[in-house]
C-alpha cells in the first residue's frame, strides 16, 4: 500500500493486509511531528507534495525493498497538508518471515524516502513559516 | 514544440509562479531549458533545485519532447 493521505493514518488498519501466511514479523517505523526544532518551537507542520510523483517515486522504492531484502510486502504512508505537533507524518511497514530482514528494509526504505520523495516540510513557528531543505539527491 | 513547467514549495513561492507553457525548439535539453528558464526568472540562479521530466528524476543531457511535463523543486524534505 502506497498513499499519500490528509488524515491521521491508523497504524492497525495498515497492519491488516501485511498478516500473510509466510509473514512472523512486521517493522513499524512511525514519524511524528516534534514539537521544537534546533531550539525553535514549531507550532504546526505544512506538507507539499508532488503528488504524481512522489506516489510512483515510492512505489519505486517499496520495488526496490522488495527485490534487495527478503521481505514479503511493503506499504507507505505518508501524510500531506496542515499537521498539529504530536500527529503522525509518515508510516512505513515492513513485513518478513524474520525481524533482521524485516529492519534492515524497513531503515533502507526511510532513508531513500528522505532522499528521493518529493515532499516538502514547513515549519510554522511564531516567528514565521520556514521550508526546510532536505539534502536531496545529486541534482543540476 | 510545447512542454509545461511546474514548479514546487520554495521555488512556486519565491518566483510566484507554479505553471508555465513554454514553446520550445525541437530535442532541446533539459540544460538549455534551465538556461532559459534563469534568464526568465532571475531567482533561479540563487536556488538550489531539482528535476524531473514526466514525473523521474533527469539529467541534464536528457532530450525533451512535445508535451514534457518538466518539474523544478528544491531538495526533498519529506518522512
Amino acid at each position: 500500500m502506497i498513499k499519500l493521505i490528509r488524515e491521521e493514518p491508523s497504524i492497525d488498519e495498515a497492519l491488516q493486509g501485511l498478516r500473510l501466511r509466510r509473514v512472523g514479523a512486521v517493522s513499524i517505523f512511525v514519524g511524528i511531528v516534534r514539537g521544537e526544532t534546533g531550539g525553535r518551537v514549531v507550532e504546526a507542520l505544512e506538507i507539499e507534495a508532488y503528488d504524481e510523483m512522489a506516489l510512483r517515486e515510492m512505489e519505486r522504492i517499496r520495488v526496490e525493498a522488495l527485490k534487495r531484502f527478503k521481505v514479503e510486502e511493503v506499504a507507505i504512508l505518508h501524510r500531506v497538508g496542515r499537521l498539529k505537533v504530536g500527529e503522525i507524518i509518515l508510516i512505513i511497514l515492513v513485513a518478513a518471515a524474520h525481524r533482521d530482514e524485516a529492519f534492515k528494509a524497513c531503515r533502507y526504505v526511510l532513508e531513500e524516502l528522505k532522499r528521493r520523495v518529493p515532499l516538502w516540510k514547513r515549519e510554522i513557528t511564531p516567528m514565521g513559516a520556514t521550508w526546510v531543505e532536505g539534502e536531496g539527491v545529486e541534482g543540476c | 514544440m510545447k512542454v509545461r513547467i511546474l514548479y514546487f514549495a520554495r521555488l512556486r513561492e519565491t518566483l510566484s509562479i507554479d505553471e508555465e507553457t513554454i514553446e520550445l525548439p525541437e530535442r532541446t535539453t533539459v540544460e538549455t531549458l534551465l538556461g532559459i528558464l534563469k534568464n526568465r526568472h532571475q531567482a533561479l540562479r540563487r536556488l538550489r533545485f531539482l528535476v524531473a521530466v514526466n514525473a523521474e528524476y533527469a539529467s541534464p543531457n536528457r532530450g525533451l519532447r512535445e508535451g514534457d511535463v518538466i518539474a523544478l523543486f528544491p531538495p526533498v524534505s519529506g518522512g
